[in-house]
């Protein structure tokens, strides 16, 4: 509640720079959270997330620029075309049993196809990405006050925490966690294993669509190299890491965490390239090697008094 | 009575070696129903072709008449097969409502009816109290009921026993003993597997003998037990001191 | 056939062979560790400048410099293992796959750091300028490259099947536990297994400075074709991986000529994809899935 407070206040007292970092913050912890739909809750393991963002982003931009078609609308056909793509990805996996890391390099590979694709394609405006042209309409998804696209995201970002809150406490969401852990077990127990996966990954490709199209409003420019690239695909997951997969809040945390700290190495260290990243890679590495389950999931195991 | 399961000529093979070669046998609607045999004799894998774990390289399968080998678990569980696993499987993460909430879904029309069959199941196994704690922490015992719990929780007609009392304290196991009949009293049918043969002569009504993936012999438990080929093959040998 | 043919042909092979050292070295590490190594394009960037930066710093030249980036790589990648990844040793294969990812990004952006984002060149007097046979024209440093990564092939399989420490290295990978109870020191085995892979991709890398102007994460770029080519192979089946190396060389360069590059990419990806799918114990057959 205190943090819905301070987010919903935050906008009002701050500058253009810190309004961008909060929505970054809140872009990562959007991603994060359709990863942890599919990978922390349902267990199948994306390395490719930035084609469910990518799908979105071009699906909006492209019917924008080309047909007219208001980004609301393309933001909902985008969610479909994600939803399908993760229907589709999950179906093959499913059929010829994937799973583990070859899950998540079929994942990676899609992505990569996707943006090899884009980037080729006359049709699909090629690499020189769609420039979304600016015209301040809200009926066109674009607002000349950042804030209110701020706004627009920490609902988003509000409605996908509600929405996996919902799904974890009904049977979509217990049978997950049940498939995660066994899938022949809860396949024994009546558990519709197929039909749930499936529900699982469509939803969560669904919401990083939408993440794609809010993306492609706010910067006003999309090119292959950007929506499709495998730093999206990290950025879905490492969130999830920091604040723990599997958890509500984790996402949020670890996006709460990570983008702050990047911001602040990048002024603090202005003149060294790549050590952000550096700092990046040295979390990835100290969170799985000494805290695998996340701050938020550590916490919750400790109070729950699982040993970890 | 009533044949509710009918296993006719099942073979299953893992890359030529044939685990059941043509077993048949039948589990009387109502009944408690043994299997018994060394390790390695197929028990498990004749579970896992009832179950629809694996699927049985040939031979037929019925269940209350109808075919069913070739049916996924979840599919046969909606149709009232429910089972445990020899080794046990609790979901870690989930608290022990929730696990067998899992099950209570398989016929529950709404999540709260799939609670109040959970929290039923949980009582019948004695769980009541732990309902809110995480699987993970149970002890093996109590894992044992959970698993038992969860089945029920699916309100089977079948109930598959794979060795149930593996790993159980001589207290526990008297518990477990008085369950199963429990569970049988309420209505369900039950076919275990089991090693400990003091337990399946007192349980079943009618015994299976498995030896190198075929049936060699079945009857009523002293039938069973005075049979010399079974004496030869199974009670005489190294587990005759856990005969009686 | 016409000489165009024949000539992308011969690029593919040399090129392949890159593919091929670099794939075996990610083959063996999941032959033995049955770890998906996201940080194998990042090894080989560090085998890229290594060699650079002893070609320049000791002025001795590329090829002088390969085998003090041999010792350097093997070191850097057995205390990866040793250190890092052997203590998340029985954790999920997700955790493993994020670990490597996490040592990548380290691995390249201290490039980034050391030698910054430009572009470095290093010729080698006399080796760039092309040489003609017959029809053919081929740069001497290629062949050098072709050369050396035979060599390394060599050297790594007499290491594996006629030496000690190789049966130690083939015994962990096929049963770890019988090997533990033969008496082989596992864990040092395992980090040697990964130090050899490191030295494959690492000397890949390093092969590759006197031909091509090389930038810190240009071995990401080679990253993703290797997994293609080690599953193509069969991960784990080492003599599979060399040989669909040199394939997906050849392939990449005729489908290139002929259709363009952009579909040669994705004929690549949408073969690994099906692979992945449809055989993932890879086309040799041998090579050991990992069920999870």
């Amino acid at each position: 509640m205190l943090l819905l407070a301070v987010a919903v206040i935050f906008p009002l007292l701050s500058d253009r720079y810190l309004l961008s970092v909060g929505i970054s913050v809140l872009l990562m912890a959007a991603l994060g959270q359709s990863w942890n739909l599919m990978s922390g809750y349902a267990g199948q393991f994306s390395f490719g997330h930035a084609a469910f963002f990518g799908v979105g982003a071009y699906t909006s931009s492209i019917l924008y620029v080309d047909f007219g078609v208001s980004p609301w609308i393309g933001m909902a056909a985008g969610m479909a075309a994600a939803a399908l793509l993760g229907v589709g990805i999950g179906f093959l996996s499913f059929r010829y049993r994937l799973r583990g890391d070859f899950f998540a390099l079929v994942t990676l590979a899609f992505a990569e196809i996707l943006r090899v694709l884009f980037n080729n394609s006359e049709m699909l405006k090629g690499a020189g990405g769609v420039l979304i042209p600016y015209r301040d309409v809200w009926q066109e998804f674009q607002f000349g006050d950042d804030r209110i696209f701020y706004f627009i995201l920490l609902a988003m970002v509000i409605g996908f925490t509600a929405l996996i809150g919902v799904i974890s406490r009904r049977k979509l969401g217990i049978c997950l966690v049940a498939m995660k852990e066994s899938q022949s077990v809860a396949q024994s127990l009546g558990v519709p294993v197929l039909a749930y996966k499936l529900t699982a990954m469509a939803v969560s490709g669904a919401m990083a669509a939408m993440a794609g199209t809010f993306y492609a409003q706010y910067y006003g420019f999309i090119d292959p190299g950007v929506v499709f690239a495998a730093t999206i695909s990290v950025e879905a997951i490492v969130p999830c890491i920091i604040g723990g997969a599997g958890t509500l809040g984790g996402p949020l945390l670890g996006a709460l965490i990570i983008v702050p700290l990047q911001e602040l190495s990048n002024s603090l260290f202005e003149d060294v390239h790549g050590l952000n990243m550096v700092i990046y890679g040295l979390l990835i590495v100290v969170f799985v090697m000494f805290c695998r389950d996340g701050i938020y999931g550590t916490a919750i195991k400790r109070m729950r008094g699982v040993e970890t | 009575m009533t044949e509710l399961l009918n296993v006719m000529e099942v073979c299953k093979s893992f890359q030529g070696n044939l685990a059941v070669d043509h077993a048949s046998l039948t589990v009387e609607d109502g009944s408690i129903t043994g299997l018994i045999g060394a390790n390695g004799a197929g028990k498990t894998t004749l579970f896992n072709c009832v179950s629809g774990y694996y699927r049985a390289t040939s031979g037929r399968i019925f269940f209350q008449d109808r075919e069913i080998q070739r049916l996924q678990s979840q599919k046969l569980c909606r149709m009232g097969i429910a089972r445990t696993f020899q080794i046990v499987r609790p979901f870690g993460m989930l608290s022990v409502l929730d696990n067998a909430v899992v099950g209570g879904f398989n016929r529950a029309s709404g999540r709260k009816e799939a609670y109040e069959t959970a929290e039923k199941c949980l009582d019948i196994v004695g769980l009541t109290d732990k309902a809110q704690v995480p699987a993970a922490v149970l002890n093996a015992g109590e894992q044992r009921k959970l698993e038992l719990a969860r089945a029920l929780a699916t309100r089977p007609r079948l109930l598959l026993l794979d060795e149930v009392m593996a790993g159980l304290m001589p207290a526990e196991s008297k518990e477990m003993i008085a369950l199963i009949e429990k569970v049988h009293e309420g209505g369900i049918t039950i076919f275990m597997i089991e090693h400990i043969m003091p337990v399946i002569m007192g349980l079943s009504h009618h015994i299976y003998v498995m030896e190198r993936g075929k049936i060699i012999a079945d009857g009523s438990p002293k039938e069973v037990a005075d049979n010399p080929r079974v004496i030869a093959s199974y009670l005489g040998k190294g587990t005759g001191g856990r005969v009686c | 056939m016409s000489i165009y043919v024949l000539q992308s042909f011969l690029d593919g092979v040399l090129m392949g062979g890159i593919y091929a050292l670099a794939a075996l070295g990610l083959s063996l590490i999941f032959g033995v560790l049955k770890i998906t190594n996201f940080a194998h394009g990042a090894m080989m960037a560090v085998g890229m400048y290594t060699v650079y930066a002893l070609a320049v710093g000791l002025g001795i030249g590329p090829y002088a410099a390969l085998p003090l980036a041999v010792v350097f790589m093997f070191a850097i990648g057995f205390g990866v293992q040793r250190f890092l990844i052997n203590s998340i040793d029985h954790a999920p294969a997700h955790n493993q796959l994020l670990l490597t990812l996490g040592i990548a990004y380290i691995l390249e952006n201290v490039l980034l750091m050391i030698f910054t984002p430009n572009y470095r060149t290093l010729t080698v007097e006399g080796f760039e300028k092309a040489i003609h046979i017959g029809p053919l024209t081929v740069a001497p440093a290629k062949l050098i490259m072709f050369g050396v990564v035979l060599v390394i092939t060599a050297g790594v399989y007499i290491l594996l099947y006629q030496t000690r420490v190789g049966r130690s290295i083939r015994a962990s990978a096929q049963d770890e536990e019988g090997a533990r109870l033969m008496g082989i020191h596992v864990r040092r085995i395992r980090a040697a297994a990964f130090g050899l892979g490191a030295v494959c991709t690492g000397i890949a890398g390093g092969l590759l400075t006197p031909v091509m102007s090389i930038y810190p994460t240009l071995g990401e770029s080679f990253q993703l074709k290797c997994f293609v080519i080690a599953v193509l192979g069969g991960m784990g089946n080492l003599w599979g991986a060399f040989v669909s190396g040199l394939l997906i060389g050849v392939i990449e360069s005729l489908s290139g000529y002929w259709l363009g590059g952009t579909w040669s990419e994705m004929l690549i990806y949408g073969a690994f994809i099906l692979i992945l799918l449809v055989r993932p114990t890879g086309i040799f057959g041998r090579g050991n899935r990992r069920e999870n």
